[in-house]
């Protein structure tokens, strides 16, 4: 009998419900399946009840393994494992997706969620539409279910319970990290909406440009989210692994754009689909592999194949589950867009110079960017398999390949809004930006004045330049803003004209930040006293003291350093050393003195045994652009997500108003 | 333009792109790729690439601060042959004598391994594979001393 000191019953019910999630995830799969093929209303109709009983057991699981975090019921294996009573309640909640079994109960939760949401909010779509989705949403579903309740159960229980739990892992009890996860996981799943209608599309041998307003808000939505996620986890592995680096080419930072850049070609593509009626089989396919990387992102690497910081499961029983899980999914989805994409009605001609081309190229380079990505990624497994070496490949590599393709991608991006559709007036569009090569031109020069030197960085900044400024030029164009009424004609400007814009101008911004921290960034390292100082980039560090203090479950070591520039003081900087006794590991602090353009960035190391302390510093120019900008992004995707045409159930409103008007007509 | 002529174009752009990124990667792979090495292999290949990572445990009182007190001198061993290595900044939050440990950099003349890089990221609970696939390599491996 399992004894602990929380309710007794609650994770068996959690456990319960996840079991009975998976019969009604096998009854949502198959039955509205049948009802599409054999067009019986009444089986379609039970996808949506389906989804809704669905979202509520994977709900009350998720709370009952919540409760269990939160009342620290060490009788449950995952809590004892990854939880600690004198955890803050933050990390005791965060403590719950910080694991294998748990990160699998937040990642079906989402997915429910979004099923739920297309049964609700999805009445505009055709029935036969929606019902097949659904059941492509509970095919992934009973899938990762499966593997839960088979391999990776969530609510196992230790008998007899310990009387204290081990530690989550003190790198990850960081407020960013609390909601890292759930927002990269919101992005992830969301792109299992765009995988479901597209095999739903598949089925049905049917796309259209109704089709590609349906997805549209979805994989907005998703790669709003993804956009999200990425910066905070950029952000948190900037501040806290203590080396100022934002990007270390990871295996789980890769697993995590790849499928940001497929879904970023996938909202470009399905504006093709929709105005112009082309590129129907890449859009599908791009639908696809989208969320094919994001599984490949979630699970591969959290398998324990790739090695990673990250990885979670050393088991290979769970590898090999989730590996036939992707093979099924990922091949499945394939094997029919072979069979089946044949039968799609090709669309629309178009010149290749034209908007149409120029999103070809934009999903070209995009495709080829996660390519070389994917490459660099599972090029050490392949070796390994093939036993030619260890290896790793790292930033050299990416530096190599991802940039050559993402800079003149960034450049073309000031191009692209400027083309019309089916046959375009290029010398016309450059034309217009005049503008924007002159900014380009300035800004080179005054990076070349700031910090001279090297070309590749002074490129960057001038493609970041003419994107930013042919972005805002595109805006301001169509608007006619040197003209009177400027201002009533950017209020009614569609709100996905704004989106684009803040998108392709936070892309820009972000260029600029990462150009300006990987080129110019200063570092210091000293061995000082208290007392003794150092200086970086104009600035002078002063240790004045190193002390200790007591956090709610580590002990601290805080030093005191005074910032100044030309003998006025700054800001006082207090990077400490955590050390947490549970899991006795410690961590580092930085602290950050940032003025928006730059950060003054420092740690504090090791004690030398003689009264020293090893500190080291870096200056790192227009960092903070790069979360700005990011965050911009996002916030363009927020924007377009707000247009009437595109909100979610819009088509249906405007079906109903033509509907009236229709009538209307008939009574007069 | 005809349907098949733009396919047609489609494809041989995609083609190109598809050309050009391989010719980068190459490229790239040539350059930038570190092999891992441990100990023992290091000691008995005498034709090591200039640049490579060496991972095995840090010998168990060999930690070493120079005056300065940011250089640091410690062994990498496999429990069979051991490595001297020379660093110089700050050590990971990992880094503890007796665990595992991946350095990058390049062997000097004299047989020290000049480190650029000490990467100490994996847990406390989780010995980094490559250091386990050295240890067992060099016939050391104790999946007690390593896993847990």
């Amino acid at each position: 009998m399992a004894a602990g000191r929380g309710e007794p019953m609650i994770p068996e019910l959690g456990h319960f419900a996840l079991a009975l999630a998976f019969v009604v995830a096998f009854l949502q799969m198959t039955l509205p399946m049948l009802g599409a093929a054999r067009n019986d209303g009444r089986l379609m109709a039970l996808a949506k009840p389906a989804a809704m009983a669905q979202l509520l057991c994977i709900l009350v699981a998720f709370g009952a393994l919540m409760q269990a975090f939160i009342v620290s019921d060490f009788s449950v294996a995952v809590v004892a494992r990854n939880s600690n009573s004198a955890q803050p309640l933050i990390y005791r909640i965060a403590g719950l997706w910080g694991n294998h079994e748990g990160s699998l109960l937040l990642w079906v939760a989402i997915l429910a969620i979004y099923g739920a949401a297309v049964a609700a909010f999805g009445d505009n779509l055709p029935p036969r539409l929606q019902a097949r989705s659904l059941a492509v949403q509970a095919a992934i579903a009973l899938g990762f279910l499966a593997f839960m309740l088979f391999a990776s159960n969530p609510f196992a229980r230790l008998d007899p319970a310990p009387p204290d739990g081990a530690e989550l892992n003190p790198i990850l009890q960081d407020p960013g990290l609390a909601f890292h996860p759930p927002m990269l996981y919101l992005g992830y799943v969301g792109l299992s909406m765009a995988f479901s209608f597209a095999i739903a599309a598949l089925i049905e041998g049917r796309v259209d440009a109704a089709w590609a307003r349906w997805v549209r808000p979805w994989t907005l939505a998703a790669w709003l989210c993804l956009t999200a996620g990425i910066c905070f986890g950029s952000r948190w592995a900037y501040y806290t692994l203590g080396w100022g680096g934002w990007w270390f080419w990871d295996p789980v930072e890769n697993a995590s754009l790849m499928p940001w850049l497929v879904a970023t070609a996938l909202l470009h593509s399905a504006i093709v689909v929709e105005k112009r009626d082309a590129l129907k089989g890449w859009t599908i396919l791009l639908a696809i592999l989208a969320f094919g990387f994001s599984l490949i992102g979630t699970f591969l690497v959290r398998s324990g194949i790739i090695t990673s910081v990250h990885a979670f499961a050393n088991d290979p029983l769970r590898g090999l589950f989730i590996l036939v899980l992707l093979a099924i999914y990922i091949g499945g989805a394939l094997a029919l867009f072979a069979w089946r994409a044949p039968y799609l009605k090709p669309g629309g001609l178009f010149a290749p110079l034209s908007r149409e081309g120029a999103l070809v190229i934009n999903n070209l380079f995009l495709a080829t960017a996660a390519a070389t990505v994917l490459l660099g990624t599972l090029y050490p497994l392949i070796l390994d398999v093939l036993g030619l070496g260890t290896v790793s490949v790292g930033a050299p590599y990416y530096n190599a390949t991802f940039m050559p393709i993402m800079l003149p991608l960034a450049a073309l991006t000031a191009i692209g809004p400027l083309l019309s559709w089916k046959r375009a007036d290029v010398p016309g569009a450059l034309s217009r930006l005049k503008f924007a090569g002159a900014v380009a031109a300035a800004a080179a020069l005054l990076a070349w004045w700031l910090e001279g030197g090297r070309p590749l960085p002074l490129i960057a900044i001038a493609v970041a330049g003419w994107l930013l400024a042919g972005a805002i030029g595109e805006l301001a164009g169509r608007a006619r803003v040197f003209e009177a009424g400027a201002l009533g004609r950017l209020r009614r400007m569609p709100r996905s004209a704004w989106g684009m814009t803040l998108a392709h101008g936070g892309l820009a911004i972000a260029i600029l930040g990462m150009t300006g921290s990987a080129a110019w960034k200063q570092e210091d390292i000293r061995d000082l006293k208290p007392g003794e100082s150092g200086t970086i980039a104009g600035y002078v560090y002063h240790l004045d003291s190193v002390g200790a203090a007591e956090g709610p479950n580590y002990h601290v070591t805080r030093a005191r350093i005074t910032l100044s520039r030309d003998g006025d003081m700054v800001a006082i900087l207090e990077p400490e050393k955590r050390f947490y006794p549970v899991s006795e590991t410690t961590t580092t602090e930085a602290a950050i003195h940032s003025t928006g353009l730059s950060d003054v960035y420092g740690v504090i190391g090791e004690p030398d045994g003689k009264g020293g302390w090893a500190v080291r510093f870096y200056y790192e120019p227009l960092v903070p652009f790069i979360w700005i900008g990011a965050l911009i992004m996002a916030f363009g995707g927020v924007v377009s997500l707000s247009d009437r045409r595109y909100r979610i159930g819009a088509p249906r409103r405007a079906h109903a108003t033509r509907t009236i008007a229709a009538g209307k007509g008939a009574a007069e | 333009m005809t349907r098949k002529r733009r396919r047609m174009l489609v494809v041989l752009v995609g083609l190109a792109m598809l050309g050009s990124a391989t010719a980068l990667v190459l490229n790239a792979l040539q350059g930038s790729l570190a092999f891992f090495f441990g100990p023992s292999e290091v000691v008995a290949n005498h034709q090591l690439p200039s640049h490579f990572r060496l991972g095995g445990l840090v010998e168990k009182g060999s930690l070493v601060r120079d005056a300065d007190g940011l250089t640091v001198h410690f062994r990498i061993t496999d429990l069979k042959n051991a490595l001297p290595v020379t660093y110089r900044g700050v050590l990971p939050d990992l880094f503890r004598e007796g665990q595992g440990v991946v350095v990058e950099g390049g062997l000097e003349p004299d047989g020290t391994f000049l480190a650029t890089t000490v990467l100490a990221k994996h847990d406390e609970k989780y010995m980094p594979p490559e250091v386990a696939a050295a240890l067992k390599k060099a016939g050391e491996w104790r999946p007690a001393a390593g896993s847990q």
